[in-house]
């Protein structure tokens, strides 16, 4: 006997118009906060004025695009973007490296303590980070500055100096981050069958072939997939940390997509929304491209994929 | 943590044997590396704010003068109750929501779910940007307040998947029994899985209260009272703001107001991380589950 389209559709919300209730807050979130800011980001393309509203703007096209293509700087901070995420990105291998040294420790003591010890920074703030970094650097009373005095290296002001901050920026992520990244591998390493590794010494393989033959190709599914996140998102950073390291003396560097938009915009005088929304919907899209670009060559070249 | 246990019967060989001195080498480097400046601050901050720190962890004088000073800065108390209070609130008011969104896109005959979780992944990989987001809170009338930042963040993808995952892990019969005694769907959230699933909650809510805790950008363009700043913000103030001369037109100002950040910056700096690092052993058996959890998900 078939049912009445009302039937089913009163058997459908008998049976899961609980979900949809406990789905109506989440959801009201995510579109109030995610897809209304997209819906929003269309003022990149209008003349947008807040006495103005959305709607009420007129449309400019691709002006405030090519407004940005064409200002003098723009080189430079699309550099200072890539070499920053570039340079993290060759210090990639450090969390896997860390994890394949902390796996073949046969001291499990030793293990613990650095990889409890090396999660620690992970707790803490930017801001206290970034407070950390600033008081090290200092010219008169840091730290880096005393140690190298040691040695009879005259003290530098590292902060005002251009060569160091890309450097400062990279290094001070990886000194935060790299137990807490390591921890995936670990968690892959484990998952690599013993037995493997059990025939291997049998056959006398030392920790350096087993490392190569049986751990790697183990964890490699895992570093793709890290490799792929980190790739879609060379043109995007953050703008708690670069906000924080940015000073007068060092804009030549520091001077990256994400502090521009937030300096021409909610940091100025006169802020000019539908600029820096150009500039954001800009690098979202290159992401965007970039991260499905990078999957899909991974893709070709082994099974792992995001999606 | 479960690293793979290397059985003591195996003879190294002249090759493995310099491997593992290498190997203990570099893990003595980065526990160096990562302890020493953790250290270097915490006794810093009991020197007193003398001028020219030594390398050495012991502090030369034994001071509170760094605490006294950081106790007194204006707004010290009501930015630490603020950051408490948001920490506290805008991780229940996250839980909640998270729970309320993982646990019906955790059922797989929901097939409503599969669009819902694909809105939800869809804002992993773009969003409308920061100026959009901005504009909006302006316009729903939420600047100065915190829910402009506690709402938005009540629903982090990443967590909300975590948890999915686990509640996808749990076994299916027990659901059958609870359907059979005539258990509806909000009883058996409530009393049977969430109660089952301790450990990915208590996860989760670290992720929430430790990002919450140590966030400043979204409270520095959100609020305008100063009264309603938390403590991070407060410390960006000491420790960046202050430091840097445009904010001050006169010398001596600018002089007074170096010494006195001079003094209490190191104190801020343990004040502000230590309800973290003090959480931190409690939680870290928890905190890597939960990336074993995230792990299996990719």
């Amino acid at each position: 006997m078939t049912q009445t389209k009302a039937a089913r559709l009163k058997k459908h919300f008998r049976k899961f118009g609980a979900f949809y209730l406990m789905l109506v807050i989440p959801m009201t979130i995510l579109i109030l906060f995610k897809y209304v800011p997209m819906y929003g980001a269309q003022i990149a393309f209008r003349e947008f004025r807040i006495t103005r509203g959305i709607e009420k703007s007129p449309w400019v096209g691709f002006k405030y695009f090519s407004k940005f293509f064409s200002y003098y700087n723009f080189p430079a901070i699309i550099r200072n973007t890539l070499v920053i995420n570039l340079y993290s990105l060759l210090t990639f291998p450090l969390a896997p490296i860390f994890a394949l040294c902390l796996n073949h420790m046969p001291c499990r003591r030793y293990t613990k303590l650095v990889q409890n010890v090396s999660y620690l920074p992970h707790f803490i703030s930017t801001v206290v980070l970034c407070s950390m970094v600033i008081q090290f650097t200092n010219a008169r009373t840091g730290l880096i500055n005393q140690f190298l005095g040691l040695f009879g290296v005259p003290a530098v002001n590292y902060m005002a100096k251009k060569e160091y901050f890309y450097g400062i920026y990279v290094w001070s992520g990886v000194w935060q981050s790299l137990g807490y990244s390591s921890i995936l591998y670990i968690v892959a390493l484990s998952s690599v069958s013993p037995e493997l590794h059990e025939a291997a010494i049998i056959d006398g393989a030392g920790i350096m072939k087993r490392i190569w033959h049986i751990d790697i190709p183990g964890i490699l599914p895992t570093i793709c997939i890290m490799l792929i996140m980190q790739c879609g998102r060379l043109l995007s950073m953050g703008y708690e940390k670069i906000l924080l390291l940015q000073n007068p003396l060092n804009t030549v560097v520091s001077e990256v997509i994400s502090s521009y938009s937030y300096n021409v915009s909610i940091n100025a005088g006169t802020p000019q929304y539908s600029y820096a929304a150009a500039i954001d919907l800009f690098t979202a899209v290159i992401n965007l491209v970039m991260l499905c670009l990078v999957n899909g060559l991974v893709k070709k070249m082994n099974q792992t994929s995001l999606w | 943590m479960s690293l793979k246990k290397s059985s003591n019967t195996i003879h190294y060989s002249a090759g493995d044997r310099v491997f593992l001195a290498a190997d203990a080498l570099i893990l003595g480097l980065v526990f160096l590396l990562v302890l020493y400046p953790l250290l270097f601050v915490l006794s810093s901050s009991f020197s007193g704010g003398s001028e020219i720190s030594s390398l050495s962890l012991i502090p030369d004088q034994f001071s509170l003068e760094g605490y006294k000073a950081a106790v007194e800065y204006d707004y010290f108390w009501g930015s630490y109750w603020n950051s408490a209070v948001y920490t506290a609130v805008g991780t229940l008011v996250a839980m909640v929501v998270t729970i309320l969104c993982a646990y019906p896109l955790s059922q797989q005959n929901f097939r409503a779910g599969k669009i819902a979780m694909g809105l939800c992944v869809f804002t992993m990989y773009f969003s409308g940007g920061l100026i959009p987001t901005y504009l909006w809170i302006r316009t729903l009338g939420l600047m100065n307040s915190p829910w402009a930042f506690l709402l938005p963040s009540a629903l982090n993808i990443y967590n909300m998947i975590v948890m999915r995952t686990y509640f996808v892990s749990l076994p299916e019969d027990i659901r059958e029994a609870a359907q059979i005694d005539g258990c509806g769907e909000w009883r058996y959230l409530v009393q049977i899985v969430l109660p089952l699933s301790s450990a990915v909650l208590a996860v989760v809510a670290l992720y929430y209260g430790v990002a919450r805790w140590n966030a400043y950008f979204d409270s520095m363009i959100y609020l305008q009272d100063r009264s309603k700043l938390p403590l991070q913000n407060i410390l960006r103030e000491i420790m960046i703001v202050n430091t840097s001369n445009l904010a001050y037109s006169n010398v001596e100002a600018q002089a007074a107001a170096e010494k006195r950040a001079e003094l209490l910056k190191y104190s801020m700096i343990v004040i502000a991380s230590i309800p973290m690092l003090v959480l931190y052993p409690f939680v870290q058996k928890y905190f890597v589950k939960g990336v074993m959890i995230g792990a299996v998900k990719g």
